[in-house]
C-alpha cells in the first residue's frame, strides 16, 4: 500500500507550492489547488480504508501494516527516530476523518474566505496543518508522532493568528502555543522516560505486549514514584495539553479568534483529539503497566467534561459555546479511554471512545460550519444578535438541529450511538462515573439546544442587511457532514476498531440507552422552555444563581490564574528579578573589575606628570639611594 | 603546505584585493569572490572528507599536516580535520557568506570593515583546521583582536563599551587559557604541543585538577558560560550586524569547540570528577539565559540572551561526557549558529529601516516588510524548536542523549534545561507578536524600503541551510557522532 | 694639610683637583637641570653635565692609563654627538615655542593624557 504515503506527501507539496507561489497570480488558484489536493487525498484515504479494512484482516485480527519507513537520524545504538506510515484501525479511520473533514473545510473556505487578504497564506496553512496532522496519525513511533505534533501546534499557531492585525488573535495564537508548548514539555520528558527504559521509540515494539520490552522499568523508581507511572503520566500531560484537559484547557476557547473553517478542522475535529489518539496509540501500555495514571486520565477526563458543560451553559459568544463543548466532548473520549480495559468487552471503553471520536469529529465540524455560515450572514459571534434565523437560512438551520440532535444523543443520530457505548463503559466501571456522565451528557443536551433556540428561534434582532443562506460551496459541506452524521451511527464500528483488534459486536445496552436518551429528551424540553420564545426563566435563573452563573460565565477563573501565574511570578518574580540579577550584581561584578583597574591607575596615574625634572629628580634620588644600599652593603 | 590551510590562504589574499581594490565595486567583488571561494572549499572539503572516511580511513583526524615552525619551544604549525571540524568550517563558509551581503553597503570604511572582518575569519578558519595547541592558540587570539575595532568603529549605541568588556573578557579568558595550554604542555611531558599526541600521555591527575578548569572555563567565557556571559549582550548590542553574526555565529562556537577538544579530550579524568560543577553553571546558563530573554526590550538584548541559554544548551552537553549528548552538542553548535546569524542578520536589516529596536515602538512589520516578517518568524519556529528546522534536531539529540545519565544529578538537571524549550517559546512569540503583528506603532514605520537582492540573498542562504540541516540530519549527525568517538574512548580509560 | 699644599706645588696638577672641578660642574648642571624652567637652561645644564663627563674621560685616561687613548677618543667622540644633539634639540625648542610661543618646561604636559 505504498500510495498511502502520497496522502501525506501531497499537502506537504501543496503548502510548498502555495506558499512559494507568486502573490501576483489570482487568490482563486491557491483555493482551487487547496481544494483538488484534499479531495485526491481523501479519495486515497477511502481506497487505503477499503483496502485496509476488506483485505489485512488475518484469523480475525488486523494486522499492522508499515508500507514505508526511513530512518531520520539516530540518537543511540537502539534509539533511532523513523519516517514512516504504520496503518492500523485508528490511523486509518483517522485518515478518513482528517480528510473528509479537511476536504469539506477546503470547499467551505473557497466561500468563506472569499475576498480575505491573504487567502492564499491561509490555504498554505490550511496545507501544512493537513500534512502535519497526517504524518502525526500514521506515526510508527513516538517520536514522530511528536515532531509532527509540533508541526501541528505551530500550524494551529499560524491559523489562529491569521487575522494578525488583531491583537486579540494574536494573544490568542500566542497563549494557544504556550499553553500546548507546556504541555508538551511533559510529552517529551515523558517519552524521555519511557525510552530510556524500553530502549525503543517504537509503536510497534512497545504496543506488541512483550513484556521483555519493559523488564527494565520493574522497581525502578524516580523521586518516590516508578517511571513507568512517570512516564505515561507525563506522555499524558502532553495528550491533556491538546486535547485541552483542565486545567490546559484555557486555549481552546481563546482559539475561537481564528477564522470559523479553522475552528472546525483543528479546534474541533482533529488536533484537539490528537491526546485522545495519543493514549489510544499507547493504551496497551497504559492499561498493563500504569493503570493508576488511566485512571486519573478517566478522572481528569470527567471532571473536565463536567467542567466545561457548565461554562458551555452560560457563555453568549456560540464560538465559545462550541468550544466549550468540544473540550467537553473530548472528556468524553477520555473518560471511555480511562474506564476501558483490554479485550474484546473490556475493551468497549476503547471501541466506544474511538467511535465517539469519529463521529463528534464529523458532527462538530458541522456545527461549526453552520456557526460559521450563521456569522457569515449575521456579521458576529454573539448570540444576542442573532435570533429567528431559520427562515433565511433553511438549509443551515436543518443541518445545525442534525447536529445538535447527534450531540445531543438522540437516536438514530449518530451521536447517540457512540454516547450510548462510552456511557455503557462508565456503568460498568462503577455507577458513579456512569451517573455523572449521564448528568452531562444531558447538561449537552441543554446548552446545545439553547444554542440552536438561540441562533434560530427566539425574538429576531433588527440586521443592517437582511441575513440570506449561504452559497453553494458553503452548503455543500453542511448538507454532506448532515448526511454523514446521520448514518455514521449505523456503522458496525466494533467491527473495524477494537482496542486488541479483533471483532466485538456492539449491543445496544436498553437501560443505560433508556436513561440516556430520557435524560436528553428532558433536558431538550427544558431549553425548549427557556429558550424557543422570549421568556424570562433564564434571566431569573442567573439571578437565583448570581454566583455560581457570574463564575461560570468568567469561566471560573482559570483564567485569571493564569494571567496571574505569568504575569505576576513568571514575568514579575523571576524573569525580571533575573534579568536585574544579571544587570546589577553579575555584570556589575565584571565591570567593577574594570572598575576597580580604572581607580587604581588613576591613583598611580600621577606619577607620569609629564614633567621632565620631576622624572629627573626622582631618577635622581633612586640612583643615589642605589649608590647608598650598595656602599652600605658593601 | 596541506590543503586545508586553503582556508587561511583565502581570506589571507581576499585582505590583499582588498588593499589594492580601489571603490566599492571592487571591494564588493574581492569579498563576494572570497566568501564564494570558501564556500566552495568548504563544501568540497566535506565531499572529501566524506568519501575518505567510506573508503575506511579510522585515523583520528584525517588530512593532517605537520610543520615545524620554532623548534627550540617545539612549537609546530599543524593541521588536520575531523567530522565536527568540517561541520563547523561549512557552518563558518555560510555565515562569513551570508556577512559579506548582509554588510554590502557598509557604511562609513568599507575597505578596512571588510579588512578587519577578513582577519576575523583568518582567526576562526584556522582555530577550526588547527590540531596543535599553539597554533589553535594563536588563531584564536586572531579572532578575538578584529572583534574590538569592527564594534569600536562600526558599531552602534554604547560601542566603546561594548567593544572593551568585550575584548577584555574574552582576554580575560583567554589569559585563562594560556595558562592552562601551557599546563597541559608541561605536565604531559609531550614532546609538541600537537592534541594527538598529547592524548596519548597521562597527565597527573592532580595537574589535570586544576588545568580542567582554568581550560574550561577559558573557552566557556567565549562559550557564554553563566557567570561569564555579560560581554554577550552589550557587545552584541553594539556591534555591527555582519559582526553579531559572525560573533555569535562562529566565534561563540569556538568556545565549545575548545571545550570538547582540549578541556575534556586532554583531561579525561579531571572530566569526569569536575564535570558537576560545570554541569550546575551550564544548567543555570540554559535557564537564566532564556528567562533574562523573556523581560528585555531590546532585539538584539533578547537574541543576546537566548545565544546564552542556547550556547549553554551546548556546553551542558559536552558535560554529558556521552556520545549522543555530545553529538547534540555539535549539531547544537551548528543550528544555534545558522539561526542566531539569521536572527542577528534580519534585526540589522530591520534597524536599518524602523532606527529602533525597542521591540515596544515597534509593530505590524509584517504588512510592511513581509519578507523579514516572514524570514523572522521562521528564524524564531527554528530557535524554538520546531522539527524542519535545525533547533528541533539539536535539543532532542541532546535531551535523549543526556537522558542517558541515569542518576538523579543528571536526570533533574536535564529536565530543567528541558524547560528552555516552553521558555524560549515565551519570548520568541512575544517579540514576533509585538514587532510583527497588531497595528503599525510608528506611523515612520508605514512606507519602509522592502528587501534589496543582497538581503534576500544572505537571508534565504541562512533560511535553506537551517532547514537542510533540520530535514536531513542522519548524514550530518552520522557525520558527527563518528567523530565524537575518539573523545568517548579517551574518556572511558 | 702641609702634604696636600706641598703636594699641589710639586706635582704639575693632582687628579683629585680635576676631578673636583668636574664634581662641581656635574652638580651644577644637575642643579641647573632640575631647579630651572626654561628649557634652554636646562640645555645649558645638560652640556655642562656632558663636559663634567668628558672632563673624567680624559683626566682617567692621562693618570691611570697613559699609554692609551681611547679616553681622549672617546671625549672627542662625546663632544661631537653633543654639538649634533644641542642642534637639534635647539631645533625641537625652536618650533616648541612656535607653537606654544613658550619655553617653560612646566607647561609642556601636552602628551601626559
Amino acid at each position: 500500500m505504498q500510495y498511502t504515503l502520497l496522502i501525506v506527501l501531497l499537502p506537504l507539496i501543496s503548502f510548498i507550492v502555495l506558499g512559494l507561489m507568486d502573490s501576483k497570480w489570482k487568490p482563486q488558484v491557491a483555493g482551487i489547488i487547496g481544494a483538488t489536493v484534499l479531495g485526491i487525498i481523501t479519495l486515497l484515504s477511502y481506497i487505503t480504508a477499503f483496502e485496509y479494512f476488506s483485505f489485512h484482516k488475518i484469523n480475525g485480527v488486523y494486522e499492522k501494516l508499515i508500507p514505508m519507513h526511513v530512518e531520520w537520524i539516530r540518537f543511540t545504538q537502539y534509539l533511532h527516530i523513523d519516517l514512516g506510515i504504520l496503518l492500523d484501525p485508528i490511523s486509518v479511520m483517522m485518515l478518513v476523518v482528517i480528510t473528509t473533514v479537511s476536504l469539506m473545510v477546503n470547499i467551505y473556505s473557497l466561500s468563506y474566505m472569499h475576498g480575505e487578504k491573504g487567502f492564499q497564506r491561509y490555504y498554505a496553512f490550511l496545507s501544512l496543518f493537513t500534512f502535519s496532522m497526517l504524518g502525526l496519525v500514521v506515526a510508527t513511533n513516538i517520536f514522530q508522532m511528536y515532531l509532527f505534533w509540533e508541526l501541528v501546534g505551530v500550524s494551529s499557531y499560524l491559523l489562529i493568528g491569521f487575522y494578525y492585525t488583531k491583537p486579540s488573535a494574536v494573544a490568542a495564537s500566542k497563549k494557544a502555543f504556550i499553553v500546548t508548548r507546556f504541555a508538551d514539555l511533559g510529552f517529551l520528558v515523558g517519552i524521555l522516560f519511557l525510552s530510556f527504559y524500553t530502549k525503543t521509540f517504537d509503536f510497534g515494539v512497545l504496543t506488541s505486549g512483550n513484556a521483555s520490552v519493559f523488564a527494565s522499568t520493574t522497581g525502578v523508581s524516580f523521586m518516590g514514584l516508578s517511571v513507568m507511572s512517570w512516564a505515561m503520566g507525563l506522555i499524558f500531560i502532553g495528550g491533556a495539553g491538546k486535547s485541552a484537559m483542565f486545567p490546559l484547557h484555557i486555549w481552546l476557547p481563546d482559539a475561537m479568534e481564528g477564522p470559523t473553517p479553522v475552528s472546525a478542522l483543528i479546534h474541533a475535529a482533529t488536533m484537539v483529539v490528537a491526546g485522545v489518539y495519543l493514549v489510544a496509540r499507547l493504551f496497551p501500555v497504559y492499561e498493563v503497566y500504569a493503570p493508576d495514571v488511566l485512571h486519573g486520565i478517566a478522572y481528569v477526563g470527567a471532571f473536565t467534561s463536567l467542567f466545561a458543560a457548565v461554562i458551555a451553559c452560560v457563555q453568549t459568544d456560540i464560538k465559545r459555546v462550541l468550544a466549550f463543548s468540544t473540550i467537553s466532548q473530548i472528556g468524553f473520549m477520555m473518560v471511555a479511554l480511562g474506564v476501558s480495559g483490554y479485550g474484546s468487552h473490556e475493551g468497549l471503553g476503547y471501541m466506544a471512545s474511538m467511535f465517539h471520536l469519529f463521529t463528534h469529529a464529523m458532527f462538530k465540524a458541522l456545527l461549526f460550519l453552520g456557526a460559521g455560515s450563521v456569522i457569515h450572514a449575521v456579521h458576529s459571534n454573539e448570540m444576542n444578535h442573532m435570533g429567528g434565523l431559520r427562515k433565511y437560512m433553511p438549509i443551515t438551520n436543518w443541518t445545525f438541529l442534525i447536529a445538535c440532535l447527534a450531540i445531543a444523543g438522540i437516536p438514530p443520530f449518530s451521536g447517540f450511538f457512540s454516547k450510548d457505548e462510552i456511557l455503557s463503559a462508565c456503568y460498568e466501571f462503577s455507577p458513579y462515573m456512569g451517573g455523572v456522565m449521564t448528568f452531562i451528557a444531558g447538561l449537552t443536551a441543554f446548552y446545545m439546544f439553547r444554542l440552536y433556540f438561540n441562533i434560530f428561534w427566539g425574538k429576531e434582532h433588527k440586521h443592517a442587511h437582511t441575513p440570506h443562506e449561504s452559497p453553494f460551496a458553503m452548503a455543500f459541506p453542511l448538507v454532506f457532514l448532515a448526511c454523514v452524521t446521520v448514518v455514521a451511527g449505523f456503522i458496525p464500528f466494533g467491527h473495524f476498531v477494537t482496542s486488541d483488534l479483533a471483532n466485538y459486536d456492539i449491543h445496544l445496552d436498553y437501560t443505560v440507552a433508556g436513561i440516556s436518551v430520557g435524560v436528553a429528551i428532558l433536558s431538550i424540553a427544558l431549553a425548549t422552555i427557556m429558550y424557543r420564545k422570549e421568556s424570562e426563566v433564564p434571566k431569573k435563573l442567573a439571578t437565583t444563581f448570581a454566583g455560581l452563573h457570574k463564575a461560570a460565565s468568567s469561566r471560573f477563573y482559570v483564567d485569571e490564574v493564569y494571567i496571574f501565574i505569568t504575569k505576576k511570578i513568571i514575568f514579575n518574580l523571576i524573569s525580571t528579578p533575573i534579568a536585574w540579577f544579571d544587570r546589577h550584581i553579575i555584570d556589575a561584578t565584571m565591570d567593577g573589575f574594570g572598575g576597580v583597574t580604572q581607580w587604581t591607575s588613576s591613583r598611580i596615574k600621577s606619577f607620569q606628570s609629564g614633567q621632565v625634572q620631576q622624572y629627573a629628580y626622582v631618577f635622581l634620588l633612586g640612583t643615589l639611594f642605589i649608590a647608598a644600599l650598595v656602599y652600605f652593603i658593601h | 603546505m596541506n590543503f586545508l590551510s586553503l582556508f587561511v590562504l583565502i581570506p589571507a589574499l581576499m585582505m590583499m584585493g582588498l588593499f589594492v581594490s580601489k571603490n566599492r565595486k571592487q571591494i564588493q567583488f574581492v569579498m563576494a569572490t572570497g566568501a564564494i571561494l570558501l564556500v566552495i572549499m568548504s563544501a568540497a572539503v566535506t565531499y572529501m572528507y566524506l568519501t575518505e572516511r567510506a573508503a575506511g580511513n579510522l585515523a583520528t583526524m584525517l588530512f593532517t599536516a605537520d610543520t615545524v615552525w620554532y623548534a627550540p619551544f617545539n612549537i609546530h604549525y599543524s593541521v588536520g580535520i575531523d567530522g565536527i571540524s568540517v561541520a563547523m568550517l561549512l557552518l563558518s563558509s555560510i555565515i562569513v557568506f551570508t556577512g559579506v551581503f548582509a554588510s554590502w553597503k557598509i557604511d562609513p570604511l568599507p575597505k578596512e570593515f571588510f579588512l578587519w572582518y577578513s582577519l576575523l575569519s583568518i582567526g576562526v578558519y584556522g582555530f577550526f583546521i588547527s590540531v596543535d595547541l599553539f597554533t589553535m592558540f594563536m588563531y584564536y587570539e586572531i579572532a578575538l583582536i578584529p572583534m574590538y575595532l569592527l564594534i569600536g568603529v562600526w558599531g552602534s549605541g554604547k560601542k566603546e563599551y561594548g567593544a572593551m568588556k568585550l575584548t577584555l573578557m574574552l582576554m580575560g579568558g583567554s589569559a585563562l587559557l594560556l595558562v592552562g595550554i601551557l599546563g597541559i604542555y608541561y605536565q604531559s611531558g609531550a614532546t609538541s604541543m600537537n592534541i594527538l599526541e598529547i592524548c596519548k600521555t597521562n597527565i597527573p591527575i592532580q595537574a589535570q585538577y586544576y588545568l580542567f578548569p582554568l581550560t574550561f572555563m577559558g573557552f566557556g567565557v567565549l562559550g557564554a558560560m553563566f557567570p561569564f556571559h555579560t560581554w554577550s549582550p552589550d557587545g552584541h548590542a553594539s556591534a555591527p550586524t555582519a559582526v553579531s553574526m559572525l560573533h555569535a555565529g562562529v566565534l561563540m562556537k569556538l568556545g565549545g569547540y575548545g571545550c570538547f577538544r582540549v578541556a575534556i579530550y586532554l583531561m579525561p579524568q579531571a572530566a569526569h570528577e569536575l564535570s558537576w560543577i560545570f554541569l550546575i553553571l551550564t544548567g543555570i546558563s540554559v535557564v537564566y539565559g532564556a528567562f533574562s530573554a523573556i523581560v528585555q526590550t531590546d532585539l538584539k538584548y533578547i537574541n543576546a540572551y537566548s545565544s546564552v541559554s542556547h550556547c549553554g544548551l551546548v556546553l551542558f552537553a559536552i558535560l554529558m561526557l556521552n556520545q549522543t549528548a555530545m553529538t547534540g552538542a555539535v549539531m547544537q553548535m551548528l543550528s544555534h549558529g545558522l539561526m542566531t546569524a539569521l536572527f542577528f542578520a534580519l534585526i540589522g536589516m530591520i534597524y536599518g529601516r524602523t532606527h529602533t529596536r525597542l521591540i515596544t515602538e515597534m509593530g505590524g512589520l509584517m504588512k510592511i516588510i513581509p519578507f523579514f516578517g516572514v524570514s523572522y518568524v521562521i528564524a524564531g519556529l527554528a530557535s524554538l524548536g520546531l522539527p524542519s528546522l535545525s533547533g528541533f534536531v539539536a535539543e532532542m539529540t541532546i535531551f535523549v542523549g543526556s537522558f542517558q545519565e541515569t542518576d538523579t544529578f543528571h536526570r533533574v538537571l536535564t529536565i530543567v534545561a528541558c524547560t528552555s524549550i516552553v521558555i524560549t517559546a515565551v519570548y520568541i512569540l512575544r517579540v514576533v507578536g509585538k514587532i510583527l503583528y497588531g497595528a503599525v506603532q510608528d506611523k515612520h514605520h508605514e512606507h519602509l524600503d522592502p528587501a534589496t537582492w543582497y538581503e534576500r540573498l544572505s537571508v534565504v542562504t541562512l533560511i535553506v541551510a537551517i532547514f537542510a540541516v533540520g530535514s536531513a540530519p542522519f548524514w550530518i549527525s552520522s557525520m558527527i557522532s563518528d567523530s565524537v568517538m575518539p573523545v568517548i574512548t579517551q574518556l572511558a580509560k | 694639610m702641609g702634604d696636600l699644599f706641598i703636594n699641589f706645588f710639586s706635582n704639575p696638577v693632582p687628579m683629585e683637583a680635576y676631578l673636583g672641578v668636574s664634581l662641581i660642574m656635574f652638580f651644577a648642571g644637575v642643579y641647573g637641570f632640575l631647579s630651572r624652567k626654561s628649557l634652554l637652561m636646562i640645555l645649558v645644564s645638560i652640556e655642562l653635565m656632558l663636559n663634567a663627563a668628558d672632563i673624567n674621560f680624559v683626566v682617567f685616561n692621562r693618570y691611570l692609563y697613559p699609554g692609551q687613548m681611547e679616553g681622549f677618543f672617546f671625549t672627542l667622540f662625546a663632544i661631537a654627538i653633543a654639538a649634533c644633539e644641542t642642534a637639534v634639540a635647539i631645533a625641537i625648542i625652536i618650533n616648541i615655542y612656535r607653537n606654544l610661543t613658550s619655553v617653560e618646561v612646566g607647561e609642556l604636559d601636552e602628551m601626559k593624557e
